[in-house]
């Protein structure tokens, strides 16, 4: 199958910062690809570039055979782009933006309505549609957003970190939609912060650090690389922390490779399920040592960075090299 | 999904008058929406319209009486105010188009037009032209409300509209400046700091509020020459009388000058964005 999108050697830099350092990717037409990384990590630089706002230093990006560069125009023909920040018109209602945006895509008037209509009730907005924007939900905004993106049915459909910020039931809600999209066929990039959400919506992640590609492949096979399942174990005594993990490698589970918070222990499991818990459990049990609390959980993106780069992500943003679009856009003439 | 809207179009399959027509379309769009903002912050609209009322009220009772001395025998000072007045507010209100696009920047809703198969320069124009005809709506009612305290266009009709012209196109040759202002500087805030540190000097070292014979010498030099002070006398000189082709003509050349500048400065920082 021909690429949807492809990146070759794609560099970026702002200043001193190297933003994108030598990208290739992949998307396949039909696929939906997942970009997995920290803030800083490239990703949005990644996306900005492929939806021909940015130019890259080096390298070449193509929609669909058409460069971003030279043939910009025929780009934006074939994309759609919902960013991290919902792009809307706060003070026009859901209505009155996605009519703006079918004008602006060459809709007639009755057309530009009736689009709007169709895509405010398939995106639960049928009754706030006539409601200003700034009176909205985090997840309305989004979703709108993401509406507004659809107007056209793009060839392509870039979403930067669409559910950043959202509580657990708008996310849920966007990826329904995702999903749905995916089902008609539409080819997705989709970057995100979280493993799960790309494991959830993606049938290949690239994970991306530092502005470069460093695994790529199904979530599965990710997982696999951090050997399936994570045992935490919380202690009332960090004294014991030591017996605690002695007991615990019997289990089999591999030596801790962060040093957590004192009383804390994070190994990863030889295997999943409610076995592994009981097992853990009795062994500790056995052993009497105090548990505050035992769990059993999926890797996270930090256990996946911590296998792929031996350090932890910086998920909450401190190592942010990548500037806020926002902020961004004006910094480089 | 309608049929009709499923069939994208096709790169370069358009005609150029078609194309053209487009592009029209699309500042127009861009327009309306613009526009609409204006009238969906009712408390900005009302106090962007408060503002050059009181302006007009202030000066023509506060100065009015210390300055009517320094003016041509039989001028009433409220005349003279009006037509500087206009242009002073058609100048601080040029400072919006900077404030309107930085929040525009600010909010991605540039760059979602940015990534959309739209006019290159509908952003610009829509913006533009959108300040353009708030400033036609405020300029009306400003002199509304100079009519009820004794402003009168005394130079027939056609002058009169010619004056408004003159402020109309002064003002949306100071928003081109200011979009590029927009453009550049990083931030709402920014913007409006940036074009009042520029606008304050411009318009009161002017002939807004009084003669300019009335300065100390550099001053006076400076303030006759600036765009300011010759496109108020030739807004002036069409309202009450006076010399009219030599102020018009050096405020015509000051638009042009600008507009010729400030235009491709900003058509090429809205391409140089990518």
């Amino acid at each position: 199958m021909r690429p949807a999108a492809v990146t070759q050697g794609l560099v970026r830099r702002f200043g001193e910062t190297v933003a994108l350092g030598g990208v290739d990717l992949e998307v396949a037409e039909g696929s939906v690809v997942g970009l997995l990384g920290p803030n800083g990590a490239g990703k949005t630089t990644l996306v900005r570039v492929l939806a021909t706002l940015l130019r890259p230093d080096e390298g070449r990006a193509e929609v669909f055979g058409r460069n971003v560069v030279t043939e910009a125009g025929a780009v934006r023909e074939l994309i759609g782009l919902t960013g991290q920040f919902a792009a809307v018109d706060e003070l026009l209602s859901g209505r009155e933006n996605l009519r703006m945006f079918g004008r602006l895509f060459r809709l007639s008037r009755r057309q530009s309505a009736l689009r709007a209509s169709e895509l405010l009730e398939r995106f639960g907005l049928a009754d706030a549609g006539d409601r200003p924007v700034k009176t909205y939900s985090g997840g309305m905004r989004r979703r709108l957003d993401l509406a507004s993106s659809l107007i056209r049915r793009p060839r392509v459909l870039f979403l930067d970190e669409p559910t950043t910020g959202l509580d657990p039931r708008s996310r849920n809600g966007i990826w329904a939609i995702a999903r749905e999209l995916v089902g008609e066929g539409m080819t997705l990039l989709l970057t995100t912060q979280y493993l799960e959400e790309a494991d959830q919506l993606a049938d290949r992640i690239a994970v991306i650090d530092h502005g470069r590609v460093i695994a790529e492949g199904t979530g599965d096979e990710l997982k696999d690389n951090v050997g399936g399942s994570m045992v935490e174990v919380r202690l009332e005594q960090p004294a014991e922390r030591e017996r605690a993990r002695d007991v615990l490698l019997t289990l089999g589970c591999e030596e801790p490779k962060t040093a957590d918070r004192p009383d804390e222990l994070t190994l990863a499991a030889p295997r999943d399920g409610v076995g592994m818990v009981a097992a853990a459990a009795r062994a500790l049990e056995e052993a009497e040592l105090s548990v505050r609390d035992l769990s059993l959980r999926r890797p996270t993106l930090d256990d996946v960075f911590l296998e792929l780069t031996g350090t932890t992500a910086a998920v909450d943003g401190e190592s942010s090299a990548e500037p806020q679009p926002a902020v961004e856009a004006p910094a480089q003439a | 999904m309608s049929d009709e809207v499923a069939a994208a179009r096709i790169p370069g399959s358009v005609s150029a008058p078609r194309r053209f027509a487009y592009s029209v379309e699309d500042c127009i769009v861009v327009t309306g929406r613009n526009l609409r903002h204006f009238v969906r912050q009712p408390q900005l609209l009302i106090f962007s319209t408060i503002q050059p009322i009181m302006f007009v009220l202030l000066f023509a009772f506060v100065f009015g009486g210390a300055i009517e001395s320094s003016l041509a025998p039989g001028v009433a000072y409220v005349d003279f105010l009006l037509p500087g007045i206009f242009i002073q507010a058609a100048a601080f209100r040029s400072t919006q188009t900077a404030v309107g696009l930085a929040e525009d920047l600010d909010r991605g809703v540039i760059d979602r037009f940015r990534a959309m198969p739209i006019a290159r320069p509908a952003v610009l124009i829509g913006r533009t032209a959108a300040d353009l005809v708030r400033n036609v709506f405020v300029t009306l009612l400003m002199a509304a409300v100079g009519y009820l305290i004794g402003f009168r266009f005394r130079s027939g009709p056609l002058d009169a509209a010619g004056a408004i012209l003159v402020v109309l196109a002064f003002g949306f040759a100071l928003s081109w400046i200011f979009s590029f202002v927009g453009l550049t500087v990083r931030g709402a805030e920014a913007a409006q700091s940036a074009g009042f540190v520029a606008i304050f000097p411009l318009v009161f070292a002017s002939s807004v509020f009084v003669p300019v014979s009335t300065m100390p010498a550099g001053l006076e030099q400076f303030a006759a020459v600036s765009p300011v002070t010759v496109s108020v006398d030739a807004a002036r000189a069409l309202s009450i009388g006076g010399e009219v082709s030599e102020p018009l003509l050096q405020s015509i050349a000051w638009i042009v000058g600008i507009l010729a500048i400030f235009v491709p400065l900003c058509v090429w920082r809205y391409r140089r964005m990518s």
